[in-house]
Formats: C-alpha cells, structure tokens, sequence
C-alpha cells in the first residue's frame, strides 16, 4: 500500500497483496472500448456538423441545430465524448496522483466536471431543437 | 504526485575517470553509476577505459575485466553469463537488457551503464528486487487442480503444451517491468508486465483448474488495469518475448467472462 512506510516490517507479499484485489476495473476497460468506437462515427459526425455551421449565419446555424437528425447526432456526440472523457481522466488521474485525499477529491471533480460539460451542452442543444 | 525529479541525495554527479590501461591502444570507455550505501555522497558516473584486446566481446565481459584489473569495488550480479539465469539485467545505453547477452558492438560510443531504472538500489549496479519477486509470488505460480492427482503425469495434448511457448521462456530478469513507465509510478499495487506474463502463463495452461480464481485475483484498476500498453516491456525484453500481448490475452479473458 502506498501509504505504507518502506519502513513497515509488513512482509514483502504482504505489501502486494495489500487489500486484495478490487473485482473490477473490467467494466471501466469495456466501456472505454465502447465509447472509443462509438466516437469515431460520432467525432466524424460532429466536424461534419460543425463545417456546416461554419458556412451559415445566426439564423441558419439555429435551423441547422434544431433538424432533429443533426440534434440527435449532436446529443450522441456529447454523451459518448463527456463518458469517454471522464473515464480517461480518471485513469491519468490514478496513475499520477498518489496521496489518496487529493486522489479522491480530483476523481470527484472530474466527475461533476463532466457532468457539467455534457449537461450544458445537451442543454444547449435541446433548447434550440425543442424552440424551433 | 508521482515524482519525476530525483531527491536532492540522488542526483547523479561526475565521478572518477580511472586511469587508461598501460600499453593498450584498442581503449573503449565506459560510463558506469557508482553509489555506495556506505557513504553519505550522492550517486556519480565513473568513467573506465577497457583494453578490448584483453577481454571478450560482452559487455559482461568488459565489466568483469573492469572489476578484475581497475576497480574490484564495482558491484553488480551475474551467474551464467548466456541469458539464462537473468543476473546481469542492468540499465545499457539507455534499454534495459542482459550484459552478458549484449555485445559491446552493439553499442556505439562511449558505453552508459545505470542499474535497472526506479528501483532501490542496493549498490552500483545492484536493484533491490524483493517487491518484483513479491509481485510473482502473488499470482502463485504453480499448478492448482481439485481433480485426484493421475497416477502418471497430468496429461496435455501438443498443441495445448504450444500455449506456453512465448511464455514459459521468461528467466525474470525484470528488465520489462523496470522499463514499464505505468510500473515505475504505480509498482507498489500494479503487478508489472514480467509478473503478468507469468500469471498468463498458468491461466492458459489447460492442465490447472484454477483459472476463474487467477482471473479474481487479478482483476483489479491496479493489478491489471494499470497496464497503458505502452510496449516499453516488449521493446526490452532480451528474451524476444511479448508481455504486453499476454497482459491483452488477460484482458480479453476479462472481457470473455463477463459478455
């Protein structure tokens, strides 16, 4: 265990094994495959969209965003990127940050974090969608 | 934070330039890590100039002549000198592989030589491996079956005994777990490529019984997942084999029990 001294006279296999393993972590590994494949299309999708909005004024942008087609591939987009992200971040933050209160506090923030980014965003675009 | 400088004590300084051997005109000169745990002085770089005349073709070779005709204080392991019993893994112009099974032809200019990287160092070129042999211990490397023993051998066909080709090979040396970035910042709960490459060896043996067990065992962020297939493990390894794709055999095994 990290917060062990490499004074402790815990035994070496004892450190190891240390709380034992955690049974999971698999589920983490999957759905970081499904939302990596589910983002190719999805990314495609979204730059596609967004050279469209580039080309249009306000009101055109608007009307682009609030197609129901363009609404849901936008939604998808933003569901499977925030998903995608969070998992990532927590893993980089695992890796790197090592006292376990700051550990915690960091994997809680990036949760609400993304959270907050796809709720804005889904936001965002259902109140075009729904006004037009 | 995972620290990425060193402590102030373990920053490496110049150390001694031996004197060149009388009479030799064949010199190749090494740059070896010296630390005594003796002393309160930092780390430093010797630096040692080896009469290629006198001495065979490794850089084993050459360190040994090192410690035989300049400095005898120069410390590392070796033992079978031909990459079978995983001694002289030491840190060699900047990969970690075996002395005794790397030429110094290999190698061009001045030969840098460190002891295996973020591992305690016992002295000069010795790591301190005890959590690594901890870490194989803990996937319990051995046969585990319920069945009544047979009364001969406990039987597998020819091409179930070619699963552990790839694997069986490993002699441990730990130069692919030291090289693992992912072990360096997390070794104390991540098992690191070599004791993984072995829990894969039992788990793909058809004659144990207690694959569903290794697989719990394993089945942690840490343990196993802490793996980024960064490739560092089989990039290094100086017995051709592949970690990383037995950590992916792992996780597809994961992955196949649960969908």
């Amino acid at each position: 265990m990290s917060q062990q001294s490499s004074t402790s006279l815990r035994t070496p296999l004892g450190r190891v094994r240390g709380l034992g393993a955690a049974k999971s972590g698999t589920d983490h590994f999957w759905k970081s495959r499904v939302t990596a494949v589910a983002n190719v299309p999805l990314t495609i999708a979204f730059v596609v969209i967004m050279l469209m909005l580039s080309k249009r004024d306000y009101a055109g942008a608007v009307k682009l965003v609030g197609q129901p087609l363009v609404a849901i591939l936008l939604l998808l987009f933003i569901g499977s990127a925030t998903y995608h992200m969070r998992l990532g971040m927590q893993v980089i933050i695992e890796d790197y940050v090592h006292s376990e209160g700051k550990k915690v506090a960091l994997l809680m923030l990036n949760t609400f974090f993304a959270i907050a980014v796809g709720l804005a965003s889904a936001y965002a675009i259902l109140k075009i969608g729904f006004a037009g | 934070m995972a620290e990425f400088n060193l402590p102030k004590n373990s920053r490496l300084v110049e150390g001694k330039t031996w004197p060149k051997p009388a009479g030799a005109n064949n010199l190749r000169e090494f740059r070896i890590y010296r630390w005594d745990p003796d002393g309160e002085s930092n780390p430093r770089v010797d630096t040692y100039f080896v009469d290629l005349d006198d001495c065979g073709p490794m850089i084993l070779d050459a360190i040994i002549w090192i410690k035989n005709k300049i400095d005898p204080t120069l410390t590392f392991r070796r033992s079978c000198r031909e990459g079978i019993c995983g001694s002289c893994a030491m840190n060699i112009d900047g990969t970690n592989t075996l002395a005794c099974t790397k030429g110094m032809d290999e190698v061009s200019g001045a030969i840098r030589i460190y002891p295996l990287p973020h591992m305690p160092v016992v002295k000069d070129l010795v790591p301190d491996l005890t959590r690594f042999y901890a870490q194989h211990a803990s996937i319990e490397p051995w046969l585990k079956t319920e069945t009544p023993a047979p009364e001969k051998e406990w039987r597998q066909s020819p091409s179930d005994r070619e699963h552990l080709d790839g694997l069986y090979e490993c002699i441990l040396c730990a130069c692919c777990s030291t090289s693992c970035p992912s072990y360096w910042w997390n070794g104390d709960r991540y098992l690191g490529p070599a004791a993984l490459l072995q829990a894969y060896r039992w788990l793909i043996d058809s004659r144990d019984e207690a694959t569903g067990d290794r697989l719990d065992n394993l089945e942690d962020p840490f343990r196993l997942y802490r793996c980024h297939t960064i490739m560092n493990c089989s990039n290094a390894c100086p017995k051709g084999l592949n970690p990383a794709k037995a950590i992916a055999e792992i996780k597809k095994m994961m992955v196949a029990r649960q969908v």
